[in-house]
């Protein structure tokens, strides 16, 4: 068998056995034990050629729904925002996608640069000192944030607003069960974190106080507020938070966040059935040496001539071994690129504006659902999404909409049993007047 | 040679210039200050970059060939498979049925993808003789930190509260242990004996009642097979622990042998490693898991199930260790594995592992007597030589590795593992020609000669890259890490 990723000749292979001094290349594996040598030949589906592979693939994405071809309201914290054509064009050049972790400075500057210019973005958006090079996801990053502050401040306790995404919630637990620590689950009021509750809850044990900002339900919390009745508590307040939004909204940074945390998934990164998207991580100097996974700092060569380096290493894994912050190795490096990129293109200017114009959007579908009649969950401001109360059951409801060409709002019911029959709906820049009113039209066609 | 700084893209800002194309405000715009209270209101604007959108491509374009890739050219970094990606892969992880569609989606409006995901993980149960896979974790150490953490669980379900302990071998990744403290586990160190393999007496003492698993690299990270693989596992069993098999190494066996009939319970595999996934300059990778029987009911949530031809998640899993990841893993990486197995079908795969090895012991033939080789057996993927000898002449692996950078070669892992002094592990992959082999083999001789006869030219290099040798301890002592506006200059008063 030939194939066109293996350059091995016959002639190749013989000069080769040749120099290593041996019959064959079984010879090579006369290690393996007999008794547990597979041998039969693995059960795979048959290889295919360059172009019916394409084929095949095609025909398995073409039976999925997707973004580009329906108008979608669907957000939940992945969301389908503006993607500048550039940033694919940047991240397809080789040298980034094709190459490793920047472990040969000298080889990987161009890496390195990316990454110090990431790290520079995410600390001007949200306000916090330092931010580290990325991690999976904006789940497992506030999950990381809570261990930080479990062993940061020698506490066992967590709490967490159920205004905060419940898959990341699910994430901080399975985390916190690791590490025996616990998780407690600060309740709502009207669709906000209940900071009375709060302030009952907390006591000595608490580590850390786990906001979102805006929540879960698109609402923008006062979150200055649950950042006093932490720090009085000398607990640690962490904010998971869409960056897009803090173009607009006060960061967390001057708010009182000791880490901010969340994905940079709505800056260029397409949603991708839920991964691969791009977590940040960033925290106050006092922090620093606590952060987990990679850092990039500047220094210069023996010239004198500026670059960049990893450092502060010695928190990681592959040094610190089982002392390490956090197990991190891989992240999600070239993701940070593509944000990094979206970023430089939306730019100072760009950023507001499409955060601007989620808001206007998002007020204007509010008015539209009000208008025919829907009540509209939760007093307070809105970033890009809001709840509305449905007519009818929302899978339904959504099945049909898909006809009409609209994937519909998340079923809040599935994670909120107070909330069944109500539908998480996101607005982004993305839609046009004349999709948010034929989404109100098609509800009301279904209903009627 | 470049003589002057590369400018950050803050450096090459002006104010008013836009890289963007937002459509107009197609209706009313909300005013801030009616929505929210005046102090959620930002103040100050992010200083992002206000640049065009040829500045963006200039920039970004300058940064990439002031980087080195497999695409540049030879990648040997052991122990991470810099295998060749193929370009169909990000072909087809950019349809849009896979890049455009939302993971909240109703079940049926995705049926596409999650075939897709089932059928990847019906292969990687089949290559890895396992009974299950999960695709969600996010990479190799979270794959770890998955599968110790539903070994874990497996456990206290019996009652077995004090297996605490995870055997770990001294030549192991730096994850093992750091994933084993993550999951709430200690870390106990069982010894390498004279052949490069874990010690056997050494693991019989170690292994006992508060045994949960061993965590084992095999080939190990010395690219040598353990061959007493079948011995460890019944010390293991028998003291009723489980065996953790970390994928990073499986580039050296498939077809050969599989972890689930080593008598592996649990495995970690690196898409981004042996599946060609691109490291993309450290990430996104993806680890799935694949458990044998006993561990399945402990799956992270939620399930992929197929019923009656359609896909569904089943969150139902009263035993589940929980969810390790918001969605369903990296999908847009297992799109790109899914398409490199179907490339290469069971054939193919074989054939991946075989040059995989033949180039590995090709390469460690020719250079064993150029280097001293602690090891002197056939290796698997990867082998590991030792820079004594240099190190005696006054050059140091560090040195070496820098040198190799003037040839256009990526260096090897170096200090790497632990048990090997000067240590340089090389790990050519399959998708290597000969050619290039010996172009590596012949700059190795060749800096193996100047540390005899001229060491300055090695222990100064590099001498041709766009920066010499950094100054990482000034980095850590005064970190900088990020870009700082310069203050903007007082006007100086002129009389």
């Amino acid at each position: 068998m030939k194939h066109r990723y293996l350059p091995m000749t016959e002639s190749d292979k013989k000069q080769m056995l040749d120099a290593i001094g041996v019959e064959s290349i079984d010879e090579l594996f006369s290690d393996i034990p007999e008794k547990v040598r597979f041998d039969r030949q693995y059960d795979l589906k048959p290889a295919l050629p360059e172009t019916t592979l394409v084929k095949e693939l095609s025909a398995l994405a073409g039976r999925n729904a997707d973004s580009n071809s329906h108008a979608s309201f669907l957000g939940a914290g992945v969301y389908d925002h503006y993607k500048p054509i550039i940033v694919d064009h940047v991240i397809s050049r080789s040298e980034f996608y094709t190459a490793y972790t920047p472990y040969q400075p000298e080889f990987s500057q161009g890496e390195l640069q990316a990454i110090f210019e990431f790290q520079s973005m995410i600390c001007e958006l949200t306000g916090m000192d330092i931010a580290n090079s990325s991690m999976y996801d904006g789940g497992t990053s506030l999950a990381e944030a809570g261990m930080l502050a479990a062993g940061h401040t020698r506490r066992k306790k967590l709490l967490i607003s159920e205004a905060v995404h419940p898959e990341y919630r699910d994430v901080v637990k399975t985390y916190a069960l690791g590490q025996s620590i616990q998780v407690e689950e600060i309740p709502l009021k009207d669709g906000q974190t209940d900071y009375d509750a709060l302030s009952s809850m907390i006591d000595g044990d608490t580590a850390g106080v786990l906001v979102q900002y805006p929540n879960f339900f698109g609402q923008i919390e006062n979150i200055r507020e649950a950042a006093e009745i932490a720090h009085e508590n000398k607990s640690l307040f962490i904010v998971s938070s869409n960056p897009l939004a803090l173009a607009v909204l006060t960061p967390p940074g001057k708010l009182g966040a000791d880490i901010t945390v969340g994905d940079a998934q709505p800056f260029g990164i397409p949603e991708a059935f839920g991964g691969p998207h791009c977590g940040y991580f960033a925290v106050t100097k006092k922090l620093m040496r606590k952060v987990p996974g990679r850092l990039v700092g500047e220094t210069t060569d023996e010239e004198g001539r500026r670059g960049y380096v990893l450092t502060l290493q010695a928190r990681e894994q592959h040094i610190r071994r089982d002392k390490a912050t956090s197990n991190i190795c891989s992240n999600q490096a070239l993701n940070a690129l593509a944000a990094s990129v979206a970023m430089s293109a939306l730019g100072k200017q760009g950023v507001r504006e499409m955060a601007l114009q989620n808001i206007s959007k998002t007020q204007y579908a509010i008015r539209a659902f009000k208008e025919a009649g829907y009540e509209v969950l939760f007093g307070g401001p809105s970033f890009n999404e809001f709840v509305v109360k449905c007519k009818e059951p929302v899978a339904d409801l959504n099945g049909r909409l898909l006809d009409a060409g609209i994937i519909g709002g998340y079923h809040l019911g599935l994670t909120y049993p107070e909330l069944e029959g109500h539908m998480l709906i996101a607005v982004t820049e993305q839609r046009t007047k004349e999709e948010i009113d034929a989404l109100v039209q098609e509800m009301e066609a279904i209903h009627a | 040679m470049h003589k002057e700084n590369q400018p950050l893209i803050f450096e090459i800002s002006k104010e008013g210039r836009i890289g963007y194309s937002l459509p107009e405000l197609d209706v009313p715009e909300t005013d801030l200050s009616g929505l929210l209270p005046e102090g959620l209101i930002r103040k100050e604007a992010a200083e992002l970059p206000e640049v065009s959108e040829l500045d963006i491509m200039r920039h970004y374009t300058a940064l990439s060939t002031r980087n080195h890739g497999v695409d540049s050219g030879f990648y040997p970094l052991g122990s991470c498979t810099m295998k060749y990606n193929p370009k169909v892969n990000e072909t087809v992880a950019r349809l849009s049925g896979f890049a455009n569609v939302h993971p909240l989606q109703e079940e049926s409006s995705v049926q596409g993808a999650m075939e897709l995901m089932y059928d990847l993980q019906e292969h990687l149960v089949e290559i890895t003789g396992m009974d299950e896979v999960t695709l969600q974790s996010a990479a190799g150490a979270h794959g770890e930190w998955t599968a110790l953490m539903m070994i874990r669980a497996f456990h206290e379900a019996n009652g077995d509260h004090n297996r605490t302990k995870v055997i770990i071998p001294d030549s192991a990744h730096g994850t093992n242990p750091a994933s084993a403290t993550v999951a709430g586990l200690e870390t106990i160190t069982v010894k390498s004996d004279e052949n490069g393999l874990v010690d056997i007496e050494d693991l019989k003492r170690v292994a006992g009642e508060d045994t949960a698993a061993l965590m084992l690299t095999n080939p190990n990270t010395l690219g040598l097979f353990e061959e007493n693989i079948l011995e460890m596992a019944e010390i293991v069993h028998g003291v009723g622990g489980k065996l953790y098999y970390d994928g990073a190494n499986l580039n050296a066996i498939m077809s050969k042998v599989r972890p689930g009939d080593m008598g592996f319970d649990a495995v970690h595999l690196n898409l981004h490693k042996t599946f060609t996934g691109p490291h993309g300059g450290g990430g996104p990778g993806s680890g799935p898991v694949g458990v044998k029987k006993e561990l399945v009911p402990f799956l992270p949530k939620p399930v992929l199930v197929k019923k009656d031809d359609v896909f569904t998640f089943d969150y139902d899993r009263p035993k589940a260790i929980g969810r390790i990841k918001p969605f369903y893993g990296n999908f847009g990486i297992n799109v790109r594995a899914y398409a490199y197995i179907r490339s290469m079908g069971a054939d193919g795969l074989k054939l991946v592992s075989e040059y995989a090895v033949l180039n590995a012991n090709y390469m460690m033939r020719r250079l064993a007597p150029h280097f001293d080789l602690p090891y002197d057996r056939h290796c698997k993927h990867e082998f590991v030589l030792s820079g004594r000898r240099q190190k005696q002449l006054g050059v140091r692996t560090l040195d070496i590795a820098k040198r190799l950078l003037d040839f256009g070669f990526h260096p090897p892992t170096i200090y790497f593992p632990l048990n090997v002094e000067e240590g340089m592990m090389i790990e050519p992959t399959e998708t290597e020609s000969k050619e290039t082999l010996d172009a590596f083999i012949d700059a190795m001789i060749q800096i193996a000669r100047e540390a005899e006869e001229n060491p300055e030219i090695v222990q100064e290099a590099p001498h041709t890259t766009v920066v010499s040798r950094l100054d990482e301890t000034q980095a850590a002592r005064k970190p900088v890490l990020k870009y700082s506006r310069p203050e903007k200059a007082e006007p100086v008063a002129v009389n």
